[in-house]
């Protein structure tokens, strides 16, 4: 007889909750009530949404009750009530949000995520794993690399290039030996996919990157993938040895005769190793710094030899477009992007988490659905930060922007790797410029001028605003600088720089003007501007300002309005993200 | 101090014929001193024959690697787009205030570092951070404090 399943995501967003003592906790109960044989326990990825720990209890023929917000404790009342009694734990039975979240997605990459056990290859297999690997040796490799281009899969890594035709280059360069590169180094603030994904499906990348070493005739693979992530490296290393051990990887890869392996090199903490001649010379053991191209790396990239850079998300799509067909995949999505594409939804949005669309979806379709709206109903939406720190800040105006690459490189953000904050009236966008440009100047390797010197110079102007410093002066010398910046920067990182200030000048322009003539931050974000002051004509006496404050600064009784003892207050502004009215100036 | 130099040689022993080895030597002699002392900069130069700068170089390009001990537990803060919008400076300070702590420099017990990270890919939980491997979200100004608790000496009597 088949098992109940007891599926418990364990992520890292699953793990920090205690997903692990809860699982040893059910473990200890369906011993003590000698329940093993009926029910499994299957430790898997995270499914995407934030709600600590998930977790479902799944019968074989498709019925499944799902629990959020479960603690370690818990285990004892699921399997009191639910697993002997047969009745559902009512007050951890997920709500309506959940419904709504994973209502309105279409999951293609996600699929696996939270359903298997992704240290474990027989899970993978069993929901159809490796078969597109089957197919794709059955085929001639340039077939392979043809399915992918009609496909129209493009790059899911930021610039969207066309994979299936980066693999025919690739092909086609001359050399005898070639490399796969898979991109891990997700270093976009606001991504979290391909930490997920390979999280929680690792066998799918490695799937897509045998798929792609057959079709360009390579022998050899990477997994770049970022330190910052020691569970996705974990969890890839049992991956790749167990897809060794089945021989789908090794000398003879399903005794085909076609060699393929994987080694995973991790980052050492550089943003700009995402740009694919960086990450190269990263691998290569270098400063990773970018070199111009071309020569591109389909031509010549690591150890010179040509090689293919693809994302983490880009390889995982692979597999499905081989298995259900190019014209499968093509129909999803709009000209010119096609496929379904996962979202990082994160910020003052009820529902954070991963979210996978297909393609021409609108923002409002994506914020307002599965994203449920606003964390803070009293505080409005003001802006959607896409793209990372190479995107940009859309305003309310734009939110039927239909999400494809085209569409939204018009309002002036990129697509990148699909990074969503959403930002509410509490986010100053002069502040979020300034915090952009923080990153970037950080992260720039210092090789090209427009990007060492030139962002530098506009982060000081923006720290000036922000400082209560700011000069009339400031905007034209913005207005001047990005798109200078913009045209003669090296590499993508400095290319798409400006972006955040260029969209900020754009759609927030009257929050630049009061910085600059008022000295006001209508956000209340930049501190210089902030008085931590109650406006009485807004304040409700709600007394919460009074309950977050570690300082003991605030003075409140009841049926008062609240105040600020300036000699004590460190400026935390725990009041004013609390205060529902935004009442503290 | 006088640094044992044995860890490090036998990791440059392990890696010396394979090419593109020096950033995971580093990692590794990181894993084994917790910082990169001077004397193995010098060493894997010599093992290696490149110039001290060139291991220098590779040292202050990457965010991950000290130059210099750290405390025992490493606290970082992230300070991603969204960690940003939900607080995560305020955050930050408040951290570094508390602990009395300069980033970079661990503090004076020994016992904590303080780093702000770039973004730790847990949007979905900002604003978070991470001691050593332990991930924590939703942070709030209010649980940073039990947060920390449970890393001081006092805390594993209990």
């Amino acid at each position: 007889m088949k098992k109940i399943k007891i599926l418990i995501c364990m992520g890292t967003s699953g793990l920090s909750a205690g997903a692990e003592a809860l699982a040893k906790n059910l473990e200890m109960e369906l011993k003590r009530h000698k329940l093993a044989e009926k029910y499994q326990i299957v430790r898997t990825g995270d499914r995407g949404l934030f709600r600590d720990i998930l977790v479902d209890i799944a019968a074989p023929g498709g019925d499944r009750v799902t629990y959020e917000y479960v603690k370690p404790e818990d285990a004892a009342r699921i399997t009191e009530r639910h697993l002997l009694r047969g009745e559902p734990v009512k007050e951890l039975l997920a709500g309506e949000d959940y419904k709504r979240f994973f209502a309105g997605q279409m999951r293609v990459v996600l699929a696996n995520c939270g359903e298997i056990d992704p240290e474990n290859i027989e899970d993978y297999i069993a929901c159809g794993g490796y078969k597109a690997l089957a197919l794709a040796l059955a085929m001639a490799p340039e077939k392979v690399a043809e399915e992918v281009k009609s496909s129209g899969l493009r790059g899911r890594g930021g610039a969207g290039f066309l994979t299936g035709l980066k693999w025919e280059f690739c092909r086609a360069a001359e050399g005898d030996v070639k490399y796969v590169i898979c991109n891990g180094d997700e270093g976009d603030p606001g991504a979290f996919m391909d930490r997920s994904i390979l999280e929680g499906d690792p066998q799918a990348v490695i799937e897509g990157m045998i798929i792609a070493g057959y079709a360009i005739g390579a022998c050899e693979g990477y997994v770049y993938c970022r330190a910052e992530y020691p569970l996705a490296i974990k969890r890839l290393e049992k991956a790749i040895a167990q897809a060794r051990k089945k021989g789908f990887l090794g000398k003879s890869v399903f005794k085909s005769g076609f060699p393929f392996d994987i080694k995973i090199k991790q980052g050492a903490g550089a943003f700009v190793c995402g740009e694919e001649t960086a990450l190269i010379a990263s691998i290569e053991g270098r400063r990773g710094m970018p070199v111009p191209r071309p020569p591109f790396p389909a031509q010549q990239g690591l150890w010179g030899k040509p090689t293919i850079i693809n994302n983490v998300e880009t390889f995982a799509n692979v597999g499905h477009i081989l298995t259900k067909g190019a014209k499968w995949f093509s129909a999803i999505g709009p000209e010119g992007s096609k496929g379904t594409k996962v979202f990082a939804l994160a910020g003052k949005v009820k529902n954070t988490g991963l979210v996978e669309v297909p393609m021409g979806t609108t923002l409002r379709a994506l914020i307002f659905g599965p994203g449920g709206g606003m964390l803070h109903k009293n505080i409005g939406f003001k802006g959607v930060q896409i793209g990372g720190p190479s995107g940009g800040c859309l305003p309310e105006s734009l939110l039927d922007t239909p999400i494809d690459y085209e569409s939204i490189t018009r309002t002036g953000a990129i697509m990148g790797s699909g990074g969503m904050v959403v930002m509410d009236k509490l986010t100053c966008m002069v502040d979020m410029a300034r915090f952009f440009l923080d990153f970037t100047v950080s992260e720039s390797c210092g090789k090209c001028v427009p990007c060492r010197v030139g962002l530098k110079r506009m982060l000081e102007a923006l720290e000036e605003i922000c400082g209560g410093e700011g000069r009339p002066s400031h905007l034209e010398f913005l207005r001047e600088m990005a798109p200078a910046i913009k045209d003669t920067a090296l590499c993508g990182l400095g290319n798409t720089a400006p972006n955040s200030v260029l969209t900020t000048l754009r759609y927030f322009p009257e929050e630049y003007k009061e910085h600059i003539e008022e000295k006001v931050c209508r956000a209340s974000v930049c501190l210089p501007l902030v008085k931590f002051e109650v406006m009485e004509n807004k304040c409700i006496k709600c007394g919460r300002c009074l309950s977050v404050c570690p300082a003991g600064a605030v003075v409140w009784q009841k049926k008062e309005y609240a105040g600020i003892d300036k000699g004590k207050c460190i400026k935390c502004k725990a009041c004013i993200n609390i205060c529902p009215v935004m009442a503290i100036k | 101090m006088k640094i044992d130099l044995s860890a490090a040689k036998k990791l440059v022993k392990k890696y010396r014929a394979k090419k593109g080895v020096l950033i995971p030597l580093l990692q590794d002699v990181q894993a084994s001193y917790g910082y990169v002392p001077a004397e193995v900069i010098t060493l894997i130069a010599k093992e290696f024959g490149i110039y001290p700068v060139d291991v220098y170089g590779i040292l202050t390009f990457y965010a991950q690697f000290y130059l210099t001990p750290q405390g025992k537990h490493i606290i970082k803060v992230c300070q991603g787009t969204a960690c940003h919008v939900m607080g995560g400076k305020e955050l930050l300070d408040y951290v570094a205030d508390k602990l009395g702590a300069a980033e970079g420099k661990p503090t004076k017990d020994g016992l904590f570092s303080l780093e702000r990270v770039a973004c730790l890919g847990c949007c979905g939980m900002a604003p978070a951070i991470v001691v050593d491997q332990d991930f924590y979200g939703r942070c709030t100004i209010q649980t940073i404090k039990g947060i920390l608790d449970k890393y001081r000496p006092s805390a594993k009597r209990s």
